[in-house]
């Protein structure tokens, strides 16, 4: 082996200067890293307005979702809204219907939590089979974040709640400022426990696809439940029953029946690399197999890997214990022997539940769910370490 | 503990933004309006993107259709066959709708929206007016068709314990690859090939003599108005041109595909090569499920359900001889 003229040599970025500190006031990743983007699959909707986007999960690594590549979803775009143009109502069911300017909500005592946010279609196009192939495109619609805000529940309390009575079966109905508005209905247990009206993400302000100034963060269940811009919260003595929540998010089973009000996002798992997008290039030798897991009913508390689709299994070391509704990294380090391998993730959370396979999935719900599948995925890696989208008996 | 923070929303102000309907019909407006007037409104506020038909263009919603498909492959969920409740549909155009110019309609055109997706999918007939008052004289096909999750029942208590880690599987085999699809879309911006159009010819079975029947003046009037489901994409008569749909002057007991200029499917094609003639049986089948009756047919319309309606505009068609 010659010497490394990389180290034998005087290179330009030793002998003089780089940028200086005023080169990017705020910065953008460095060139070299310009394919770790958020991507969109054009086919699955008929205008970018109203779609969604995937988190280049395969090139990330931590659990925090950088904002500036966490997907997006939209019903009638990413709208401008000016912190001082924003206003939040409390209405419905309570003592004080009120108005907050976003100064008001500032004043409020907050708090930050990390939670992953999960479009319940994500992986929605694989049900019928194994379609998409690249973890950014079966996973990707799911981001990470530290969200600083106030309890819902300080603002509910704050317009009272007295007049609503018995809480047990009231609900909030939640809408945003944009033209589509996405309004949902949360039960009032729901608003109370854990919501967050949220204005900071991963510790600066949301960024406009993501909400800005202020959206809604339901810890744990699906996506389209976290209103952006959100502009209204009224207190009810019912449900709704808006489009998103009767005419969408609902999942049709097998006899055509379909399942509503399935909030809460499943334990599931990931390999993110090895994977299609990433592919081992190395060679035989010491490999890590990475990957990230998440329970929307809880903390993930262990991760099998199996390289052999299934046959056998052996257990992941976590980056750190798991919390409760986020994303958990997982790590195999092994030694490639350098033969094909068919990769699965199976995770487990602190309810004792166990990710299910693709079988078990459609055997209880058939292939029309749309929503909801947390299926064990496959990566069929070859000798030459391309990976591929695979289904396995 | 209260932090005083805030001010009292006035009443003009919730007024201005406290517009949801729950399905009791809470919240709904003082209104009314028809299918006659909501097509009207719909052909230039909503066509563009969900079809004259709202049977959906492109990859946009289809609003109508879909009965009875809800257990099958690929259902087809619209206002029709899923939606269980009317107040959704009003609650949803009023407040997001026409898109790209949300919150513009009037109560009334939202009325009447809503009565032409109901006469679209055959849930009314088109002289019933859709008002506050009559809104619940709609049933929704799907109304029962929900259940309240239940995967605490029927996965939770399965898929848990102690998972297997050795001997799982004997063998393990690949069944499905996404390399076969070829879908995913090309990092360098390549487009993805089509996906596979495979078009089956239709069963063409041997055309019976047609049959000479007295013409019916009051049907083909009633065939009239049917036919303005037709008409943006057929013409008639002098002058007439092809537009998406071809010319349709001369069809009646005449040769399929014959109209010069006009392309047509392949589907069409190849059963007018297998001899198919358009005569009442033929083309009443056609009418009642273009897609059903011509796996591969451009035509995009839904389909005439009613035979009555069949039979009208047949006999209409029969007016315009060449």
């Amino acid at each position: 082996q010659s010497p490394d003229p990389l180290i034998t040599e005087l290179q330009p970025w030793a002998q003089g200067f780089g940028d200086g500190v005023d080169a990017t006031p705020y910065g953008l990743p460095i060139e070299f890293e310009g394919d770790v983007i958020r991507r969109n699959v054009e086919w699955l909707t008929a205008d970018t307005v109203s779609s969604i986007n995937f988190t280049p999960i395969h090139a990330l690594d931590g659990t925090i979702t950088p904002q500036g590549c966490a997907f997006e979803r939209h019903h009638s775009g990413a709208i401008e809204l000016r912190k001082e143009d924003y206003r939040l109502m409390l209405n419905g069911l309570v003592d004080t219907p009120l108005v907050f300017s976003y100064a008001d909500l500032e004043r409020f005592p907050r708090e930050n939590h990390v939670y992953f946010c999960e479009c319940a279609a994500n992986t929605g196009m694989e049900w019928a089979g194994a379609q998409l192939n690249g973890a950014q495109f079966t996973h990707g619609m799911i981001h990470n974040m530290e969200y600083t805000g106030v309890p819902l529940r300080t603002l509910l309390e704050e317009a009272g709640l007295d007049m609503a009575g018995d809480l047990s079966d009231k609900w909030v109905y939640v809408e945003g400022a944009d033209a589509s508005s996405n309004g949902r209905s949360i039960p009032m247990e729901k608003a109370l426990d854990d919501c967050l009206i949220a204005f900071k993400a991963n510790g600066e302000a949301l960024r406009k696809e993501h909400g800005y100034p202020v959206r809604l963060v339901v810890p744990g269940w699906e996506g389209n439940m976290w209103v952006k811009w959100i502009r209204r919260i009224e207190v009810t003595d019912g449900p709704i029953e808006s489009r998103e929540e009767t005419s969408k998010y609902t999942d049709v089973l097998e006899n055509g029946i379909a399942r509503k009000w399935t909030w809460a996002m499943d334990a599931k798992s990931v390999v993110t690399s090895p994977s299609p997008q990433a592919p081992i290039t190395h060679g035989k030798g010491p490999l890590v197999i990475t990957g990230l897991a998440w329970s929307g009913r809880g903390a993930i508390t262990r991760v099998d890997v199996s390289k052999d689709g299934g046959m056998t299994w052996e257990s992941a070391r976590l980056a750190k214990p798991g919390e409760k509704m986020a994303l958990t990294r997982f790590y195999l380090d092994t030694d490639w022997d350098g033969s094909e391998m068919m990769l699965q993730s199976r995770a487990m959370d602190d309810t004792g539940y166990i990710q299910p396979t693709k079988t078990q999935l459609r055997e209880v719900r058939g292939l029309n769910s749309i929503y909801h599948n947390n299926c064990i995925q496959t990566w069929l890696v070859r000798s030459n370490g391309e990976a591929e989208n695979v289904e396995v008996s | 503990e209260k932090f005083g923070l805030g001010r009292a929303a006035l009443p003009e102000e919730i007024a201005a933004w406290d517009g949801d309907i729950g399905p009791d019909g809470t919240g709904l407006p003082v209104g009314s309006g028809d299918a006659l007037i909501g097509e009207d409104i719909f052909a230039t506020q909503c066509a563009a993107c969900h079809g004259d038909f709202a049977e959906g263009i492109d990859n946009w919603p289809k609003l109508a259709g879909g009965a009875d498909t809800l257990d099958h492959e690929d259902p087809l969920k619209t206002v029709g066959s899923y939606w269980p409740y009317l107040s959704t549909a009003f609650d949803y155009i009023k407040r997001s709708m026409p898109y790209g110019n949300a919150g513009t309609l009037s109560d009334d055109d939202v009325y009447a929206i809503v009565a032409y997706i109901l006469y679209s999918n055959d849930l009314i007939e088109d002289d019933f007016v859709l008002s506050n008052e009559s809104f619940f004289d709609v049933e929704m096909p799907n109304a029962d068709g929900f259940i309240l999750d239940n995967r605490a029942e029927t996965e939770y208590n399965i898929w848990r314990g102690e998972p297997c880690m050795e001997n799982c599987k004997t063998e393990v085999t690949v069944t499905m690859r996404a390399m076969v699809l070829d879908v995913t879309p090309e990092e360098t911006g390549d487009d993805a090939p089509a996906p596979d159009t495979k078009v089956e010819a239709a069963k063409v079975e041997e055309a019976p003599a047609p049959v000479v029947a007295a013409f019916d003046a009051d049907l083909a009037a009633k065939g009239e108005k049917v036919f303005r489901k037709c008409k943006s994409c057929h013409q008639l008569g002098e002058g007439a041109k092809n537009r998406s749909g071809p010319v349709l002057t001369g069809i009646m007991d005449n040769p399929a595909a014959a109209v010069d200029g006009f392309k047509y499917s392949k589907a069409l094609k190849s059963a007018a090569e297998g001899g198919l003639i358009w005569n009442e049986t033929e083309l009443a089948a056609f009418l009642a499920k273009p897609k059903a009756y011509l796996k591969g047919t451009k035509m995009s319309f839904a389909g005439l359900r009613k035979e009555t309606d069949q039979a009208a505009v047949i006999e209409y068609l029969k007016s315009f001889e060449e």
